[in-house]
């Protein structure tokens, strides 16, 4: 007998005793095919402009850093304004989402700009969230040709684009939207890695002392635009 | 396994109560993660609400565990996964070695993982020529120290400031031996550049898993300092570690449960990572590793769910029942002598390892039922406590001075008036004795309740007493 067989036929034996096996498959089958909410706080239950606001405080209260524009095209002088403000070189790695494509980036001429993978020693990184939930300050990213995983935790600084349209309230919403976009794509396999992230790398492992950044980012900038 | 030194409970306590180093840092442990859980559960209505939810889904997943698992592995095969399933620790840590070996592996870096500790995978690695890599910074302390975990959460918060300067002094000898290491920003910053490279190197990364999404067959893991993200994105092959009663229906029931997870554990709204990780890297991806396997392990979880301990199966490893005990605050998690320590350890560890070698840790607990209070998933902690000690009891493993006294004990408590006639005398006593100081320095023959602590002076009169006066 393989030992999965051994574990199964283990756990069969028990669940016999309540309920028969198919019965169990079909409860299971059910709840997968359609699954229940469960309960969604109504923290976020808010218009959809104070669900940026609740997003950034959230954020910020996790030392992540936000700030609005207006437009994309406003994107590669708030860039170069925080990279000056921290002291960081004016070179990006950039994921090559399709927001991206649209930005005048001849604007900044003094930005470099790479897309592809991060490695050794890139130091800042840009991508573009999929979605913001208010209820927490947390992005989420996906794994996708374009948007390589490597860029949310290799670097010490990330700095995220998040469209206004994508902030929604809890995370429920953006299990829903990613399943729309699948199937509206008709893509059958989901993402390779879906990311949530809230705020930079942190450890208390030191005498329970907060400290950012000991592998993944040491800073989180979130830029939030209005218009895409 | 990993080896146990349960079945010297006592000895590792008078260890620990003695140890001032450990003392002092559990005196700083207590206050962080309690305070921070009491803020994030205030700032959330429905917290109460939520841990109901939480518990029905860890039941309902537990009632249905072969239809979920079943369905799991197809979505896993489906994505380009592979499931492997390993009966016992030996079988498990065979496994993670052939895929290691397959993959021509010289360094693993690991994430966190309990069950890789409950399988002892780093010792067999290592027997076998393969170097495992800690690098969650707690459990890359731990390993450089020799030392097990002594929090499920906070593997090191038994380790102080210089105690850790000291072990990074002995094992990056390539450094500059005068470098300062007070701070813990110098720590931090050291301990980043060491193993930036070893996660860049390694051929294998080894995880655990919070959850397994039958949905989707996904991996969840949860962290804060992204090692656990760079442990699956970056080498070649990932290998997900995870036991059977990690299997969860969906994404919103997962989502429900990190609702009431980062809130009981740190205090925090959502931990700073969460990571849906699905299979290997699609064809078209840049990035991510080419091999996705997800070993499952029981371990003697299908015979707690044969038995009486089965609640057991719903814990969701927050560490809010250690946090919040008296007894796992007086002597640390090293003292409970394997992997799992606190109400949690002490209700698990007779589960996974017999009771035999393990029957000491049921008996410590006050049975104050905090435990249960704070459980974001509402086990029945005291219950199953006690479910254990009438074994221990039944089964004979108590030393005599013990079973005699819990018979006398039994004998007297059922009998209010001769209960009465022996108690009421020794309270007046023992009250009249502390009457100024309100506790005792001693009390004769019963040295082990004053040794480490003043005992508290009963009032003077018994509950009954006191209550037959209000009932007036």
């Amino acid at each position: 007998m393989s030992s999965r067989e051994t574990v199964m036929n283990k756990i069969r034996v028990t669940l016999d005793k309540v309920c028969d096996a198919s019965g169990r498959r079909t409860v299971a089958a059910a709840r997968i095919k359609a699954p229940p909410e469960n309960l969604i706080p109504n923290r976020a239950k808010v218009s959809p402009e104070d669900q940026v606001q609740m997003f950034r405080d959230w954020a910020e209260e996790v030392s992540a850093t936000t700030e609005r524009i207006e437009k994309l095209n406003n994107l590669p002088t708030s860039l170069s304004d925080y990279l000056l403000s921290q002291n960081l070189p004016s070179e990006i790695k950039a994921s090559d989402d399709p927001i991206l494509g649209k930005v005048d980036w001849l604007s900044q001429p003094t930005l470099t700009r790479k897309t592809g993978i991060a490695e050794e020693p890139d130091q800042v990184s840009l991508t573009v969230a999929f979605a913001g939930i208010a209820e927490t300050g947390t992005l989420v990213l996906h794994a996708a040709p374009e948007n390589p995983t490597t860029l949310n935790f290799l670097p010490e600084t990330n700095i995220v684009l998040l469209p206004r349209s994508r902030i929604v309230g809890n995370y429920e919403a953006a299990w829903q939207r990613l399943r729309k976009e699948l199937v509206e794509q008709t893509i059958t396999k989901i993402p390779r890695a879906i990311n949530w992230i809230t705020g930079p790398s942190r450890t208390g492992d030191i005498e329970q002392k907060i400290q950012l950044g000991i592998h993944g980012p040491r800073r989180l900038h979130i830029i939030i635009v209005n218009e895409v | 396994m990993s080896s146990s030194t349960s079945a010297q409970f006592k000895a590792n306590v008078k260890g620990a109560l003695g140890d001032n180093h450990l003392q002092k840092a559990l005196r700083g442990f207590q206050t962080g993660f309690v305070h921070n859980r009491k803020i994030a559960i205030k700032r959330l209505q429905e917290f109460d609400d939520l841990r109901d939810k939480a518990r029905d889904i860890k039941n309902h997943t537990i009632a249905h565990m072969d239809a979920y698992l079943d369905i799991y592995q197809q979505n896993v095969e489906f994505s380009g996964g592979r499931v492997h399933w390993a009966v016992d620790g030996v079988e498990a840590c065979e496994l993670i070695l052939g895929i290691c070996h397959t993959a021509g592996a010289k360094t693993v870096t690991k994430g966190k993982t309990m069950i890789g500790e409950e399988i002892a995978i780093n010792d067999y690695l290592t027997k076998n020529k393969i170097t495992p890599i800690e690098t969650d910074l707690g459990e890359y302390i731990i390993q450089l120290r020799g030392e097990m975990p002594s929090h499920i959460i906070a593997p090191a918060s038994h380790v102080s400031k210089d105690q850790v300067s000291e072990a990074f002094k002995k094992a990056h000898s390539d450094l500059p031996k005068g470098r300062s290491l007070e701070e813990p920003e110098e720590l931090l910053a050291e301990a980043r550049a060491m193993l930036r490279d070893k996660f860049i190197s390694a051929d294998v990364g080894i995880t655990g898993a919070n959850f397994l999404i039958a949905e989707t067959g996904s991996s969840v893991i949860v962290t804060n300092e992204g090692n656990g993200d760079l442990t699956q994105t970056l080498p070649k092959v990932h290998i997900v570690l995870a036991s059977i009663e990690k299997i969860v229906p969906t994404l919103e029931d997962t989502t429900t449960l990190l609702r009431v997870l980062a809130r009981s554990a740190t205090g925090q709204e959502m931990s700073s990572y969460t990571t849906f990780s699905t299979g290997p890297r699609h064809a078209t991806d840049l990035d991510g590793p080419a091999e996705y396997h997800v070993v499952i392990l029981d371990n003697g979880r299908t015979d707690m769910l044969a038995g009486d301990f089965s609640e057991m199966l719903a814990c969701i490893r927050c560490g809010a029942c250690l946090n919040h005990c008296p007894v796992y605050n007086a002597v640390g998690g090293h003292a409970y002598g394997w992997v799992y320590p606190g109400p949690m350890g002490a209700v698990l560890t007779p589960g996974l390892m017999g009771l035999d070698g393990a029957f000491h840790l049921p008996q410590a607990s006050t049975l104050c039922g905090k435990c249960e209070d704070v459980c974001p998933v509402r086990i029945p902690l005291p219950k199953l406590l006690r479910q254990w000690r009438s074994q221990v009891y039944n089964r004979d493993l108590l030393d005599w001075k013990t079973k005699w006294g819990i018979k006398y004990w039994s004998i007297l408590a059922k009998r209010p008036a001769l209960y009465h006639f022996f108690v009421t005398p020794k309270v007046r006593l023992l009250a009249w004795c502390a009457k100024k100081s309100g506790h005792l320095k001693s009390i004769p023959m019963l040295k082990g309740w004053t040794e480490n602590r003043n005992f508290p002076a009963p009032e003077g009169k018994t509950f009954q007493r006191l209550w037959r006066e209000r009932q007036k």
